[in-house]
């Protein structure tokens, strides 16, 4: 009883911080899943969201600044795809590798030049960021409404997947992206949508986890884009519920990792702090390495061969 | 492109004297200059443009010629720079540098030797350090690389990442605090700018060309795999695996081989870094080095030496000298301090990356080597390592 009762408060803000990787991963694996290509810069769409979002909401009322940054948002995630990959689609997959390392290096640099390499505070969102307390523990509401938030958006998107005609499509350019354009697929249009829908989230995902954290600096995204990545290979990357999954697995890890020092001391395991909490980063890779060791693919990925 | 024998020696014999002679001019150049002279930033580009240099080229190695896309640069140029620091601190401020911690290891390799040999130990206990640095990151490639190198491209590069992101979360934990000194920098020891050579009394300032000096070694040994067997090797595995296992390579020799290979010069690339930069900081190899040495090599064409040299030489110049008027308010005589402040060099040079990365994807060189520029005017080829 006593092993719940100190491991659960860390048990319920790792799932609100599973839930804020999945809005991100989800990113990642559409558009893994479409383009074979890791879009290293999907981690600092989501900083520059959370610095709009900071920006717009300096000026802007909030009910107009959360979705016009929403808006913008998609808008830069639009822009990279056609600028930075749109090139290079007959190209190695390294160069495109190299040209999303190349943008995640431009998005970083522009944000240190606007903010000066200050903190930036993120505003206050009435409602969501009023504290409530739940089983005895003081938490903001955003970390309840989180995974549910989450459900939703991941319920939608699958909705939309299965049984509009652009998922089809999606689905179609997934399986094999030559034959689909040869079945008459605009695979441009695809490719924008995918990146439209993955910004899209990662800008819900950014007004989620900058609630929680006291401010954006142009490193912010780079460590959650990283995880979030991490959670969509552990998934099994191209497969949306491998994703969602994937993640609040690593966000509780992560989550208890960084309490485990003190779990261990209130169970009597250890008797001082031992520094524990610095792996609670690491601990992401080693789930990583894991995965790969022993099942590449993932834990809903599908089984590719290669043909000579 | 068959050469005779004779030719062959020729050319490794003008090789051999143009490094000779480069070396010579640095040698120069250290005494000419002052640090605090105009040329002064010359000095500091060329010793940290050597290092950048050799972390490109190793990097190169892997990425370019063995098409094994890794992206554990950082990680192991830390594990470099740890073991350096670590073996280099004398013994009478170990306890100053590890101000919270109990040191564990009190044994400095340069001044021990120092006691027997003078001078020369110290030379001689600098380079075993390195030497060891080299070894300590090639060891733990090797641990890493029997799980990770069956993984093909993009996990690979995932996997390679989230070691170097392990290592560096491991090197700043307090409880290995006594051997790392925990998330608090290393400081104090052997250092570049401490570096004299001193001939009857007159004292010779060696700090550029010690680090250039090491960085000349250690990529003409890169240059001399990359042409043996074993480089021909890589280069099949990295045009078609399936061929060259087909032909007779052994993948997974060849694979560890280049990954290990690799890591210790990246290892002692992260030696010398720490050599140069007088400080050791576990969060300073953070990925973001790995992409900026990525991104050397791309600058200067994937698959060329050369090219990886003349990138990395030309982005640390650009970052850190040419371009810094852009920082400061002046830059070609325009003054425009509300556009030209803190951090714009850094988005005009990313900026300048991006269109290198999508409109010039070959690079400065592509895949050719200085070499090859000389081949294409005249008949006799002057071979010359690259430095």
């Amino acid at each position: 009883m006593d092993v719940l009762k100190t491991t659960l408060p860390y048990i319920i803000s790792g799932i609100s911080v599973g839930g804020q990787y999945a809005l991100i991963a989800i990113g990642y694996t559409m558009v893994y899943g479409i383009l074979r290509l890791i879009n290293f810069a999907h981690g600092d769409v989501f900083m520059v969201a959370g610095l709009m979002m900071v920006y717009l909401s300096a000026s802007l009322p909030l009910y107009l600044s959360i979705p016009l940054m929403i808006l913008l948002t998609v808008l830069l995630g639009f822009t990279i795809e056609r600028v930075a990959y749109k090139p290079l689609r007959s190209a190695p997959r390294m160069s495109v590798m190299i040209s999303a390392i190349g943008v995640s290096y431009l998005l970083q640099n522009l944000a240190l030049y606007i903010t000066g390499g200050l903190n930036k505070n993120y505003p206050q969102i009435p409602w969501i960021s009023d504290r409530i307390s739940l089983f005895g523990m003081e938490t903001s509401r955003v970390t309840v409404i989180t995974p549910f938030l989450t459900i939703v958006l991941v319920f939608a998107l699958v909705m939309l997947i299965n049984h509009t005609k652009i998922g089809m499509a999606m689905r179609a350019v997934s399986r094999d992206f030559e034959t689909s354009q040869l079945m008459g697929i605009q695979i441009n249009r695809v490719i924008s949508a995918t990146f439209i829908i993955g910004t899209f989230l990662a800008a819900v995902g950014s007004i989620l986890f900058f609630t929680n954290y006291p401010g954006v600096v142009p490193t912010s995204g780079a460590m959650p884009g990283l995880k979030a990545f991490v959670a969509a290979v552990f998934g099994g990357i191209g497969s949306i519920p491998g994703a969602v999954i994937g993640a609040f697995i690593i966000g509780i890890a992560e989550s208890v990792i960084k309490g485990l020092d003190t779990i261990l001391i209130v169970n009597g395991v250890i008797s001082e702090q031992i520094g524990l909490a610095t792996f609670s980063d690491a601990f992401t890779f080693v789930l990583l390495i894991i995965i790969l060791v022993f099942k590449p693919t993932g834990l809903f990925g599908e089984k590719s061969t290669d043909k000579v | 492109m068959i050469e005779n024998k004779s030719q062959k020696r020729k050319n490794a014999w003008i090789a051999f004297l143009c490094v000779l002679a480069f070396l010579a001019l640095i040698f120069c150049l250290d005494q000419w200059i002052k640090p605090t002279d105009k040329l002064g930033m010359l000095l500091i580009v060329l010793q940290k443009g050597s290092v950048y240099a050799l972390a490109a080229v190793s990097m190169n190695l892997l990425n370019g010629y063995t098409g094994l896309f890794s992206l554990g640069h950082a990680g192991f140029m830390l594990l470099g720079a740890y073991t350096y620091a670590i073996f280099t601190i004398p013994d009478k401020s170990r306890d100053a540098v590890y101000q919270y911690f109990d040191a564990a290891i009190r044994f400095s390799i340069p001044e021990k030797l120092s006691q027997h040999m003078g001078g020369f130990g110290t030379a001689l206990g600098v380079f075993i350090a390195l030497v060891l640095a080299g070894l300590v990151a090639a060891l733990m490639a090797w641990l890493i690389g029997l799980p990770v190198l069956r993984l093909k491209s993009d996990y690979l590069a995932i996997a390679t990442l989230g070691f170097a992101e392990i290592i560096r979360a491991v090197f700043q934990w307090s409880k290995l605090g006594p051997i790392t000194n925990g998330s608090n920098l290393l400081k104090n020891f052997a250092r570049a700018s401490k570096f004299k050579l001193e001939i009857a009394g007159t004292k010779l300032s060696l700090s550029t060309f010690v680090p250039v000096l090491i960085a000349t070694v250690s990529i003409t040994l890169i240059v001399l795999i990359v042409n043996s067997t074993y480089g021909r090797a890589f280069k099949a595995i990295r045009d078609d695996e399936v061929a060259a296992e087909a032909m007779g390579i052994n993948l997974a020799k060849h694979k560890m081989i280049a990954f290990v290979t690799s890591s210790f010069f990246a290892g002692v690339a992260g030696a010398t870094l720490a050599m140069v930069l007088s400080i050791a900081q576990a969060n300073n190899f953070k990925s973001a080095m790995t992409y900026e040495i990525l991104l050397m090599v791309v600058l200067g064409g994937i698959g060329s030496i050369t090219g990886s040299v003349i990138g990395s030489l030309l982005f640390v110049a650009a970052s850190e000298w040419w371009l810094r008027g852009l920082d400061s308010g002046k830059f070609l005589g325009i003054e425009a301090p509300n556009i030209f402040r803190n951090g714009f060099r850094l988005v005009v040079f990313s900026v300048i990356i991006m269109i290198v990365v999508l409109f010039f994807r070959e690079g400065i060189m592509g895949e050719k080597e200085l070499p090859d520029l000389f081949r294409k005017k005249k008949k006799d080829p002057a071979k010359e390592a690259q430095s």
